[in-house]
């Protein structure tokens, strides 16, 4: 076992720095399957895990937060940008050239059931990763795969069994226990525990977090879930229509959230509080997420934002730091918790697609 | 909904054994249901004596993992374990369920396919699969408006069925109401399907997981409709989630289900502040909550939800709750009856009342 990491230590290399990564998924038409359009799934991504951490990655369905995840492990081929690992840069790198890199980047998937082989063992599934990079083990490949089982909370003896035979949140250990099979540096989990009982999600949450401190592993975690995420993230960004809108550490976003998406998400989770039901204020966003084949122009968000102005419509906002808090960056003209970008001007030209209401 | 009541015959009822005449006052009533499933391993005892009452306009959440038989609960009071597949129709159900002065589960097949969709409706989780890809959403509603009210022309049906969409909140509905489900998303599909439940005024309403497929901001806009609808309408609700935060913003009521029984029921803010079972101590336990400082680690449920064919023997969470010491072997062997444990709070625990409390404020409050 390796000794836990420091997060984010000052100074150090990030694990993975992400910058301006694009992809379009082309929409074809007729015999030619002529190019008429493209979702633009992600658009524009610019952000680095530091080695140790845990970055959470939060947004709507179809804010393109799981393109994101299958670009950076290179499950996908990206259209743009460039994605280094340790400083290398792996965007376009071949099956091949990527194959030995595959050791330090796996995946946890987000469905149990169709992410484990049904004609496979558990031991021919754990051991999946050993056969296909030809690694050698100490005491051979089956004592592996039975550490990595009880490690994962299972028992050595679900070796022969077939995963039918498993419950979804024991499911989802085996694939987490296939994941961490070469000790890999960067996990990427997309979504990986919205398919299981509240129980068990929360015993899956307080496993991955075991194994962070305990193998020193570097998460991006992708959720929709925002509790979830800010139980388990120290780095959080928020995603919408293929682009960052805020990014932060966890006690600044979910203390001063800036961006209005950000509020309006935070405020929609609902409280298990029977009494703070009436008295929370809430955001209601109307309508929802626009098509991502033909974003709107200048903010994405200004047709569901109650603050838009003029300017939301026509300049795209920059993500940047708007405070001297470090490392908090938001892609906003009229932030919350922060001096206005565009000051003076007013909402009365406030956008026609959607208004907001707060509840009190 | 409308096309099960198409496909249901009559001709299986089972011959009815004499029952009490004494028709309950509450609007709805649940006494003793028992819905379970032969199969060829076993009994499945999806729900195994059920008993609860509602009232109309009140609102009352039924939490539990999944097969802890919430959703058998609600589709054996709207009568569809009688109609469909030979399978199905293999559900032994017994107990009563009485609706606003008459029992449903000895009821005549045809009245109850009466009632349903009339007096009593449905909400399912997914409306992608619940409606039908071929016929446009406004031909749906209008075909279940016009199966309860035979006289009303198809002008009238879909004058009705605009309005109701558009009660629902969606936009333009004079020229959605001919799109079909693929051309709405998620979010207004399940508009759609509330104003299907909700076009003969039903006075029951069941939601089954309405927003477990939804995106957050979705989910507080159809809450807050349902919210709306049922101050509105004075209808009686019942909603089915695996979400405590989700019966917390819409339950007057909650009644927590383990292993086909419920465990724990009472007044919304009780269940939340002062609950007595172990097992809800776990739910609470098992979700991070943005209302509150986050906490190191989360406080789970151990093991995993047992199989219904073979409960555990006692009370059926015992290999899974960590005071079973505390009974002294009770919690093995006996079930659990429950018992009053507070105004209007019922629990099915072994634990001595000093013990609950103890356990409570000194062991899991603190770290939730």
């Amino acid at each position: 076992m390796t000794i836990p990491q420091q997060t984010t230590a000052e100074g150090a290399e990030p694990l993975l720095k992400v910058s301006g990564l694009v992809k379009h998924f082309p929409i074809t038409k007729g015999v030619l399957r002529r190019q008429v359009g493209a979702v633009k799934a992600v658009d524009g991504l610019d952000f680095e895990v530091m080695p140790g951490e845990t970055l959470g990655v939060v947004g709507e369905s179809g804010c393109g937060k799981s393109t994101m995840g299958r670009l950076i492990t290179r499950l996908l081929e990206p259209t743009g940008g460039k994605i280094e690992f340790e400083g290398r840069d792996i965007t376009h790198l071949g099956t091949s050239a990527m194959r030995p890199r595959r050791r330090d980047v796996q995946m946890i998937f987000q469905d149990p059931y169709s992410s484990l082989n049904p004609r496979h063992t558990v031991g021919t599934i754990v051991s999946a990763p050993f056969r296909l990079q030809k690694v050698e083990t100490e005491h051979g490949t089956k004592k592996a795969v039975q550490d990595l089982l009880e490690l994962v909370g299972l028992s050595p003896e679900h070796y022969n069994r077939y995963p039918h035979e498993f419950s979804g949140g024991q499911r989802q250990r085996i694939g987490i226990a296939r994941a961490l099979a070469l000790k890999p540096k960067l996990v990427v989990a997309d979504e990986p525990v919205s398919a299981l009982d509240v129980s068990i999600q929360a015993q899956v949450v307080n496993l991955l977090d075991d194994l962070q401190s305990e193998l020193g592993l570097t998460y991006v975690i992708i959720a929709h879930d925002l509790s979830v995420i800010r139980h388990v993230s120290d780095r959080i960004a928020v995603m919408y229509l293929g682009k960052i809108v805020e990014i932060a550490d966890r006690e600044s976003l979910y203390g001063k959230p800036m961006h209005p998406y950000t509020t309006a998400l935070m405020s929609a989770v609902p409280v298990p509080d029977p009494k703070r039901r009436t008295q929370r204020k809430r955001i209601l966003l109307t309508g929802d997420v626009p098509s991502p084949i033909s974003p709107p122009s200048g903010c994405r968000f200004h047709t569901r934002c109650w603050k838009a102005t003029e300017v939301c419509r026509t300049v795209e906002p920059p993500l940047i730091a708007l405070t001297p808090a470090a490392g908090h960056r938001v892609a906003c003209h009229h932030p919350e918790n922060a001096p206005d970008q565009a000051p003076g001007e007013t909402s009365a030209t406030a956008a026609t697609g959607g208004k907001s209401v707060e509840s009190a | 909904m409308s096309k099960l009541t198409k496909t249901s015959a009559a001709a299986d009822m089972e011959p009815t054994e004499e029952r009490p005449t004494d028709a309950p006052s509450e609007f709805l009533s649940v006494r003793d249901l028992k819905v379970h499933f032969p199969t060829d391993d076993g009994v499945v005892k999806s729900v195994d004596g059920l008993s609860f009452t509602l009232e109309k306009g009140k609102t009352l959440g039924i939490v539990g993992e999944s097969g802890s038989g919430k959703s058998v609960t609600s589709l054996s009071i709207l009568g569809l374990h009688r109609v469909g597949s030979n399978r199905s129709r293999n559900a032994r159900i017994s107990g009563e369920v009485w609706l606003d002065g008459e029992e449903l589960i000895s009821a005549d097949a045809a009245r109850v396919r009466d009632l349903r969709g009339q007096k009593m409706a449905m909400i399912f989780q997914d409306p992608l699969t619940a409606m039908h890809p071929f016929f446009s959403v406004g031909q749906q509603i209008i075909e279940a408006y016009r199966v309860h009210h035979p006289s009303a022309s198809k002008k009238e049906a879909r004058k009705r069925t605009i309005e109701m969409l558009d009660r629902v909140g969606i936009p333009q509905p004079d020229r959605r109401v001919d799109d079909y489900p693929h051309q709405f998303s998620g979010g207004m599909r399940q508009r759609a399907m509330i104003a299907m439940a909700l076009v003969n005024d039903p006075s029951l309403l069941i939601a089954d997981e309405p927003t477990t497929a939804l995106d957050v901001t979705v989910q507080a806009q159809i809450l807050d409709l349902i919210r709306d609808l049922q101050k509105e309408f004075g209808s009686a609700v019942i909603i089915i989630t695996h979400d405590l935060g989700v019966v917390a913003e819409l339950a007057d009521d909650i009644l927590v289900m383990y292993g086909g029984r419920c465990i724990e029921r009472g007044p919304s803010e009780t269940i939340f502040e002062q609950p007595q079972h172990p097992y809800t101590w776990g739910l609470l336990g098992s979700m991070p909550r943005l209302d509150r400082e986050r906490t190191d680690r989360l406080n789970p449920v151990k093991g995993s939800p047992p199989s219904l064919i073979n409960l555990p023997s006692g009370c059926a969470f015992h290999p899974r709750c960590p005071y079973t010491d505390l009974t002294e072997g009770a919690s093995q062997t006996v079930v659990p009856e429950l018992r009053e444990v507070g105004s209007r709070h019922l629990a099915a625990c072994h634990l001595g009342k000093a013990d609950r409390e103890r356990i409570w404020t000194e062991e899991i409050a603190p770290k939730l």
